[in-house]
């Protein structure tokens, strides 16, 4: 009989709380596929280091569920405190019946494990159904091939999914018996007799209010949107804070005010049911200020971890086009005396030559290379280059090495890897030099430089620039824009004594993908050996301080793809829970208040309101209720993405128009999807009482 | 013979500032197979009263005896037990399980008590038929009258053969003819299965059917008439004589 009694009490509830049954489900399949993600990479054809990606991206997915975790664990024990309250009557007539707390805790401890059980079985399947798109999406994003790729259950993730959410269900039962413990019948008894006080928030207060806290917001949008470069790390802090403070200021005032002016439009406010639809709007807003804020915040977090997410994995992409446009770089430098071994003097030696005596051939396998070397002088330091300017600029740029040395390329060499980049050549007269450069702040300071029209000395001879900005173009390859400055001058200025770096860079002789990545393991191993048998020993020897590296497209692209889609998993991972966590939380409001206004839209029934009249109001009263958030989150969004695509501008934020789309998608499908279903759901509340 | 002996209890809400005495130091007795109407205005202290005897809330001072126990020190286990044997309630609203049938919500009783399916059978349809719900029984709550469902409450609340069955406002949702069914049902128990019914109401129609009426006013016992061996409506002339006595808003007291 007990048993029946929370069998029929669950199935009322997923009647009536199909929201809160749907999140659960949702909750189990978001952390399941998550946490499935290296189950279901193991099938996918993957180069080594994106495998060791794959472990970092587990070990990243682990620390970040803990956090969802405690979201979700949130949420749930939320929810239930909220369905709870509202069966007080219920558990008083149990009370009085003479049924026993521990009896009524017993059943509560069943309802708890069915629906524990339910939701968890559901949301494993489903679970276990999007981690197979999960699969296509990791492939996608690691650009790997999924032929391979068979339908996989992850048994760790479905045990750690488990036990989360048991432990999770536990605590809600330990809550639950706690609360009836707690509780005295006659509260319970009187709990649903308490009559609503309508408050009226003062005209006087709330628009000051109002203009305040919208004039501080506006300062911020505009200090965070065009003043980034100022913000230090305490005051960043001070406007996260003040940002929330208004936010909740402006939920506050508004719903003091909104009443006031819609009732000013007479014309308005007695049309149809409008009257009624604001008062509800109202009341509900001025209810939930808190709620709504810290909903709208949440929102807000959620709007820039996904549009992020898919920004720094297109940038991450596009970047590697652009800044890595060669297979194969091989650099030895060596320095001969100096304190940290670093600051000594360059001393050349032909990488080419001692990969011969090695017994290796550097340009076995290469369609096409270059072959140069870079030169130092010791008189040409960065604070010698910006000449008059350096006093000013120090203290600017505090954290700059000012002595260390400038790097310097001669031209046919420079044009030559232009021609193997497919990118612009220079012409330079003989008295005349061009620095390329494109990281931001070497940017900002060579610019500065180049401006006033200073002249270097190289080698004994005087130059002076080309152009008076530095010209946007790189050398060695990389995933970023990081070159922060190279020196082209004249092959006649340039002196062989002061050669430092010698570099090898080149394409593979490869017709596709395939064929590349067989090259590059070759050239990869032929380096290990060259530097085994030969470099290592010889450079020991030396006594000097040395270093000797190997950057190739496909390890750059593959560390690069490995960590742009860690990022994009772990800011999607915590954005769908947000997202999901503030949906669930206005449907479960929305509808407990049309459970609580039944009698409301009785009497309106009963004066003749008609049965659109009223669908439309509910309509209006759910929409406004979930949209509002949503607007003031949107906005608060369209400047800290700006800002976000100023702290981004190391990696660049190329596609943010297609991630804002992806974003604005996907909150339509999640946020739209909860709205619909909580109309309804009210509709079906609202309606049930006629049958 | 004595079964209820109210002793001086009284019933304070509030603090010290905004002392409200709900129940100002009321005693009175009530006998077994009696059926007791307890009349009063609204705020009155009736229901305060009602809930006090019937343990949903604590009394300040006083004490409530049902034969030699003292109910105000119920606590725990006993509590329970002692809602779960000796007591029956029937609220204003019915407060049924939607999610049970009828019959299943008059089983809900014994089943707490642990009682053997077939006994609870035969014990929910003698019920039924005393309060002519028979044909009811298989429906769920939201397909039956407001009637049918305060008979349901009642079959719910007797089945257990409670030494007092407490009732609150247990006409105040019915119409006229559903009161009446109600009431001659009470009757009916009182007489036959000797059943003891406190009955709070404001309804002075209502009240005539008990064999004793009290009054209460600004929480004290203001006066009590019994019926005696005068006729339904001749009581619930004298009830009327009270009413108009007590004063203050009569259309309230009708």
């Amino acid at each position: 009989m007990l048993f029946k009694l929370s069998l029929n009490n669950i199935r009322r509830s997923i009647r009536d709380y199909a929201v809160y049954f749907f999140t659960l489900i949702i909750g189990v399949s978001i952390f399941y596929a998550f946490n499935s993600l290296s189950t279901q990479a193991a099938y996918l054809r993957l180069e080594n280091d994106e495998h060791d990606m794959i472990e970092l991206l587990k070990d990243f997915i682990s620390g970040v569920s803990v956090f969802v975790a405690i979201v979700l664990g949130l949420l749930i024990v939320y929810a239930n405190r909220f369905l709870m309250k509202r069966r007080n009557k219920e558990f008083a007539l149990y009370l009085i019946m003479g049924m026993s707390k521990r009896r009524i805790s017993k059943i509560l401890l069943a309802e708890t494990a069915m629906i524990g059980a339910g939701s968890l079985i559901a949301g494993l399947i489903l679970g276990i159904g999007l981690s197979q798109l999960m699969a296509a999406l990791t492939a996608n994003l690691f650009d790997a091939d999924m032929s391979a790729y068979k339908f996989t259950v992850s048994s760790s993730a479905v045990v750690k999914t488990g036990i989360c959410f048991a432990i999770m269900y536990v605590v809600v039962m330990i809550l639950n018996v706690a609360v009836i413990g707690k509780c005295r019948l006659i509260d319970l008894l009187n709990s649903g007799k308490r009559s609503e006080k309508i408050k009226h928030k003062k005209m006087w207060i709330c628009v000051p209010v109002f203009l305040i806290s919208a004039a501080v917001l506006a300062y911020e949008y505009f200090v965070v949107g065009w003043h980034m470069e100022k913000l230090s790390r305490e005051r960043f802090a001070l406007i996260i804070a003040g940002g929330a403070v208004c936010t909740f200021l402006l939920f506050w005032s508004v719903s003091g005010m909104i009443l006031r002016i819609v009732m000013s439009l007479k014309g308005m406010y007695y049309r149809s049911l409008n009257s009624f639809t604001f008062r509800q709007i109202s009341s509900k807003i001025n209810t939930n200020v808190m709620s709504m804020t810290i909903i709208c915040l949440m929102l807000f977090i959620t709007i820039c971890l996904l549009s992020s997410a898919f920004t720094v994995r297109n940038s991450m992409r596009s970047n590697i086009e652009k800044y890595c446009p060669a297979d194969f770089e091989v650099t030895y430098s060596e320095k001969e005396g100096g304190e940290t071994g670093f600051d000594g003097i360059p001393v050349f030696v032909d990488i080419e030559e001692m990969y011969k005596q090695a017994g290796c051939d550097l340009t076995s396998n290469m369609e096409e290379y270059v072959h140069f070397h870079k030169y130092t002088d010791p008189e040409l330091t960065l604070e010698s280059f910006c000449g008059e300017y350096a006093e000013e600029a120090k203290g600017k740029f505090p954290f700059i090495s000012w002595n260390s040395v400038e790097e310097i390329v001669k031209l046919s060499d420079y044009n030559k890897i232009m021609e193997l980049y497919g990118r612009d050549k220079l012409e330079l007269a003989d008295n005349e030099f061009v620095v390329i450069c494109n990281f931001d702040n070497a940017l900002n300071l060579r610019n500065a430089v180049l401006s006033k029209g200073f002249g270097i000395k190289v080698f004994g001879r005087e130059l002076v620039s080309k152009t008076d900005e530095c010209v946007d173009s790189f050398i060695d390859i990389s995933a970023q824009h990081v070159n922060s400055g190279i020196i082209i001058i004249p092959d006649s200025a340039a002196d062989e004594r002061f050669a430092s770096v010698d570099e090898f860079i080149g394409n593979y002789k490869a017709a596709d993908k395939e064929e590349k990545n067989v090259t590059d393991k070759i050239k990869r191993e032929e380096y290990k050996k060259a530097y085994d048998t030969y470099i290592g020993k010889y450079a020991e020897e030396s006594g000097h301080a040395f270093s000797c590296g190997i950057d190739t497209k496909v390890a750059i692209s593959n560390n690069a793809v490995g960590l742009g889609a860690i990022v994009t998993f772990v800011c999607l991972y915590i954005g769908l829970i947000f997202l999901i966590s503030c949906a669930a939380i206005l449907a479960l409001k929305h509808l407990s208040d049309s459970a609580d206004s039944i009698e409301r839209y009785e009497m309106l029934r009963k004066i003749g309101a008609g049965e659109k009249e009223i669908t439309a109001s509910l309509f209006r009263q759910t929409g406004i209720f979930f949209i509002v958030p949503l607007i003031l989150a949107a906005v608060h969004s369209v400047f800290g993405m700006k800002f976000a695509c100023f702290v981004l501008g190391a990696i660049g934020t190329e596609g943010m128009a297609a991630s804002v789309f992806i974003t604005v998608l996907m909150i339509l499908a999640i946020y739209g999807g909860y709205f619909l279903i909580t109309f309804f759901c009210s509709r079906y509340i609202i309606k049930s009482r006629r049958s | 013979m004595e079964l209820l002996k109210i002793q001086n209890i009284e019933k304070y809400y509030g603090g010290k500032l905004n002392l409200t005495k709900a129940v100002d130091d009321i005693s009175f007795k009530v006998d077994e197979g009696e059926f007791v109407a307890i009349m009063g205005a609204s705020g009155s202290g009736k229901t305060t009263l009602l809930n006090c005897i019937s343990t949903i809330d604590r009394v300040t001072a006083g004490h409530i005896f049902l034969g030699d126990m003292d109910i105000t020190k119920l606590k725990g286990k006993a509590l329970t037990n002692f809602r779960r044997d000796k007591l029956g309630f029937i609220f204003q609203d019915f407060n049924l399980l939607d999610t049970l049938t009828a019959y299943e919500n008059i089983a809900l009783a014994l089943s707490i008590q642990n009682r053997p399916a077939k006994e609870i059978d035969e014990a929910v349809k003698l019920a039924a038929q005393q309060l002519g719900i028979t044909e009811v029984l298989e429906k769920y709550p939201y397909q039956m009258s407001g009637g049918q469902k305060q008979r349901v409450a009642s079959a719910r609340a007797i089945i257990t053969h409670p030494s007092l069955i407490l009732a609150d406002e247990p006409t105040g949702a019915l119409d006229s003819k559903s009161a009446k069914l109600l009431l001659e049902r009470f009757n009916y128990l009182n007489s036959e299965n000797n059943a003891t019914i406190i009955m709070v109401t404001h309804d002075s129609f209502t009240a005539s059917y008990a064999s004793r009426v009290l009054f209460i006013k600004d929480g004290k016992l203001f006066n009590e008439i019994s019926r005696g061996d005068s006729s339904r409506k001749e009581f619930f002339n004298k009830i009327i004589d009270v009413v108009t006595l007590l004063g203050g808003d009569v259309s309230d007291a009708l």
